[in-house]
């Protein structure tokens, strides 16, 4: 176990666990003003009438799919190409909803629903952190959907302030707040960089992403992600003695 | 284009990556190889997020120079969490940074 591990996590209370999600999910939050502020302002601009505007964020929730159908609409593109492009590019929460489906299994499906649909980078990047440190606990899924509802509704405020007064405030997406999911993500990626693989799988994902960058719906970010993890997954399995099949049974 | 229909379609198809895993959690485990892959997407995927953010500031032009002020943020950043391993330090420390460069920095 992780030697920063402490199981506090086990005994919390259901408000605790709520106040708690909430606070390690704000950076994120913050992260995400700006896209939120900058979608607002690009859909109306790119002739969706606010209520359409809105209901894609109520509705898509999802940044990066948001955009694109943006971008889409000024082009002369169709619906199957923006519906492409939404697939591919959320494809990647497939991997999280595996990563994290252990923590959620004993729960019921009432409460499964929206943990599913709400998980965003962001939340996922929040709770594999803390499932990591804390392990699960009675009430972790408080923790979980704090986490959700934190980001859900932030991202609807923005949206509604980008499509109010985004017009007023070109210039909030040179403040610099993106960043803060970049800094975000590096301080959870960091300490888990503890033997050859995962820095084998940082490495290659980190180097296939950028050669793959032009590439269209942000594939690159899905083949440096997928290069990444079959890198990981070849040394791990060659560290375990080249006996896979001997050392990973149940 | 049919605006409503491009929305459903949209909602629709997140829910439909989004949702089976956890729907279908109990009568369906990940086989062996599958759940040692999985240990490696938070670096793997959140990594492929960052360093194209880093080193395409504006997302067409590949910027590695010591005039990219998200390149030396999240050198610091990197550090700091490597040896703290703290992720407040590591968000106020390369956050601060980050616009201190940007202001400091000549475009």
């Amino acid at each position: 176990m992780n030697a920063l591990a402490d199981h506090a996590g086990t005994t919390r209370s259901r408000g605790a666990e709520f106040a708690l999600g909430l606070r390690d999910t704000l950076p994120l939050m913050m992260g995400s003003i700006a896209f939120g502020v900058i979608f607002g302002t690009l859909a109306t601009a790119a002739g969706l009438s606010p209520w359409a505007t809105m209901t894609m964020s109520l509705f898509v929730f999802s940044g990066s799919a948001q955009f694109i159908a943006v971008l889409l609409l000024g082009s002369s593109a169709g619906l199957w190409v923006v519906w492409f492009a939404t697939l591919v590019l959320n494809l990647r929460h497939l991997l999280y909803a595996a990563t994290l489906v252990d923590e959620v299994r004993h729960l019921s499906q009432a409460w499964r629903f929206p943990l599913a649909a709400f998980l965003t980078d962001e939340t996922f990047a929040v709770m594999e952190r803390r499932y990591r440190l804390q392990g699960g606990g009675r009430n972790a899924h408080w923790y979980y959907a704090a986490s959700c509802i934190g980001m859900y509704v932030n991202w609807q405020f923005w949206t509604v302030v980008g499509i109010t007064v985004g017009s007023e405030y070109p210039d909030i997406k040179n403040w610099g707040l993106q960043f803060a999911m970049v800094v975000s993500f590096i301080g959870i990626v960091m300490p888990l960089l503890n033997s050859r693989p995962y820095w084998a799988a940082t490495v290659v994902a980190g180097v296939i992403s950028v050669i793959a960058n032009p590439l269209p719906y942000k594939l690159g970010l899905m083949l440096g992600a997928l290069a990444g993890i079959a890198v990981g997954l070849a040394l791990d399995l060659k560290q375990r003695g080249l006996q896979p099949a001997a050392e990973i049974q149940p | 284009m049919n605006i409503p229909v491009m929305i459903l379609g949209m909602a629709l198809i997140n829910l439909a990556i989004r949702w089976p895993v956890y729907l279908f959690a109990n009568h369906f485990r990940f086989p062996p190889l599958i759940e040692r892959a999985l240990a490696f997407v938070p670096v793997a995927v959140l990594t492929a997020i960052i360093v194209p953010t880093v080193l395409y500031p504006d997302d067409k032009t590949l910027d590695v120079s010591w005039h990219n002020p998200s390149l030396l943020a999240a050198v610091l950043a990197a550090v700091v969490g490597r040896v703290t391993k703290n992720l407040f330090a590591t968000i106020g420390i390369g956050m601060v940074a980050y616009l201190l460069l940007r202001w400091l920095l000549p475009a």
